[in-house]
């Protein structure tokens, strides 16, 4: 496993480790959603994740086409 | 009883809820008349040099719009005591958390810059170099949240709100007929029929009553000023009046705009107030000044937004009540996220309406998951107990927010490509 300290340095690496270790806990704490995942929820999440993808393949799309 | 003393015992009555209403007020008040930031002006003034008084009934369809919209961060906030960052973590988990807090940061840095775009060029006109501006702007700014009460800042926010009201004014001075904007303002219509610049316009000025940094600003100052549950009517009144007064500023300023600039092609606030500064100075002064107030007041809530979200999130002290050595992480998210969006202002050449594009593509991004979480919390008997949307309130929220993110999808895709509207 890779050493941050011993990559970037024990000051810098040891500010990123605490960094990574804050968003860890923060991601353990909110694991589990607190929401009852009814079917109603479930259609308004799987709605913006279709959103969303639908927005990135559309920014995506402009991107390419200005690079053409 | 004799009738004096039932006026007298009504007259105290009236007087005990003013003061209750104005110890209460602020977070609605404030976040309404802000949401008439530099972006939200130049609109309706391009709204009413295109289309005179034309569209004036469709502001006035905004005020349930916004209401609707950020009556429900009141209640949310005051009966979780969470911001809507933390709500969105809580109760969805870390992936639509992480996505939410990220995208707001986002957007609202890049808002924050358009801010003070709309500042620097409201104060060139008073021949005031942009890094004047932006050094003024910025001491201001860090002093008001320095003083570490929440009610201090909040009413210094209300003094500079009140500015706002310049517009209103400036609408007397210019001599409307008050017949034609009454008889063309108010009947629905579309002025030259519905085409694609109309169409373009409408989605604008939806897109710029309702914007995300709006929900998260407004429930965070909510638990911040440590409102309660009973506290909601007073929340919903501030709320109702805020959302009075930002459409009857934007109607104030489609007449000035509509009946000086009508026909005209105005493409900013700035570019206006310069036409109209070399025939009516004070007209040209007043709009400026409201430009820049409007960036202003944009600016602290915007930057308050992104921090008390990353106090929120990463668990530090957030709170205006607290000094700088109680919550560092806090002011410095506030006082970074200023500094920067002012630097890149006055960087030579710096893409600023590519920024201004992107600002609208980025928002339409998170405002659709901003609204649903919303509603799915509101609709939570777990989290709001009593105090859950009840099923008019869904009805009408629910109508609102298919209409805001299928004119704000529209809006950010004529943006992306503008071809689409020709």
């Amino acid at each position: 496993m890779i050493n941050i300290e011993q990559v970037l340095g024990d000051r810098i690496g040891s500010v990123i480790r605490g960094w990574i270790d804050k968003i860890d806990g923060i991601n353990r704490k909110y694991a589990v959603p607190r929401i009852e995942m009814s079917r109603g929820v479930k259609i308004a999440l799987l709605f913006l994740r279709v959103y969303l993808l639908f927005l990135v393949l559309l920014l995506g799309f402009k991107f390419y086409t200005l690079l053409q | 009883m004799d009738l004096g003393s039932i006026f007298f015992y009504k007259y105290r009555r009236f007087i005990k809820t003013l003061q209750i209403y104005v110890l209460l007020s602020g977070p609605g008040l404030i976040v309404m008349l802000a949401d008439n930031d530099a972006g939200g002006i130049t609109t309706y003034t391009v709204t009413g040099a295109k289309f005179g008084y034309g569209l004036i009934w469709f502001l006035l369809l905004l005020l349930p719009v916004a209401y609707v919209v950020q009556e429900m961060t009141v209640r949310l906030g005051a009966v979780t005591k969470r911001g809507h960052a933390e709500a969105i973590f809580d109760a969805f988990g870390s992936f639509w958390g992480w996505f939410s807090f990220l995208d707001l940061a986002l957007v609202n840095w890049l808002t924050l810059i358009t801010e003070f775009i709309g500042m620097t060029a409201a104060l060139m006109i008073f021949h005031i170099p942009p890094v004047v501006t932006v050094t003024i702007v910025s001491v201001i700014m860090m002093l008001m949240v320095l003083q570490g009460r929440y009610w201090t800042w909040e009413k210094i926010a209300l003094l500079f709100a009140a500015l706002n009201l310049i517009y209103i004014p400036a609408a007397f001075m210019v001599h409307p007929s008050v017949g034609e904007v009454l008889s063309v303002g108010l009947i629905p219509h579309f002025p030259g029929g519905f085409n694609a610049t109309l169409f373009f316009f409408l989605m604008a000025n939806i897109g710029t009553t309702i914007a995300p940094w709006m929900i998260f600003f407004q429930q965070s100052a909510v638990v911040d000023k440590g409102m309660k549950e009973k506290d909601i009517p007073w929340g919903q009144m501030d709320t109702l009046i805020g959302s009075a007064f930002t459409v009857i500023i934007a109607i104030f300023l489609v007449v000035v705009t509509g009946t000086v600039l009508y026909g005209s092609e105005v493409e900013s606030a700035a570019q206006a107030a310069s036409i109209l500064i070399t025939t009516n100075p004070w007209l040209g002064t007043f709009i400026a000044i409201g430009l820049f107030d409007a960036g202003f007041l944009g600016a602290i809530c915007i930057s308050l937004a992104s921090s008390w979200a990353f106090g929120e999130v990463f668990g530090w002290a957030h709170s205006l009540n607290l000094k700088i050595r109680e919550a560092p992480w806090f002011y410095a998210c506030y006082f970074f996220a200023l500094i920067s969006a002012g630097a890149v202002v006055l960087i030579p050449n710096a893409p600023l309406v590519l920024i201004t594009l992107f600002v609208q593509v980025i928002a339409v991004t998170l405002l659709p998951a901003a609204l649903v979480f919303l509603i799915l919390l509101l609709n939570n008997e777990e989290i709001m107990g009593k105090y859950r949307n009840s099923q008019l309130q869904n009805v009408a929220a629910i109508v609102i927010v298919i209409a805001i993110i299928v004119l704000s999808t529209l809006y950010g895709i004529t943006t992306l490509f503008p071809e689409l509207l020709s």
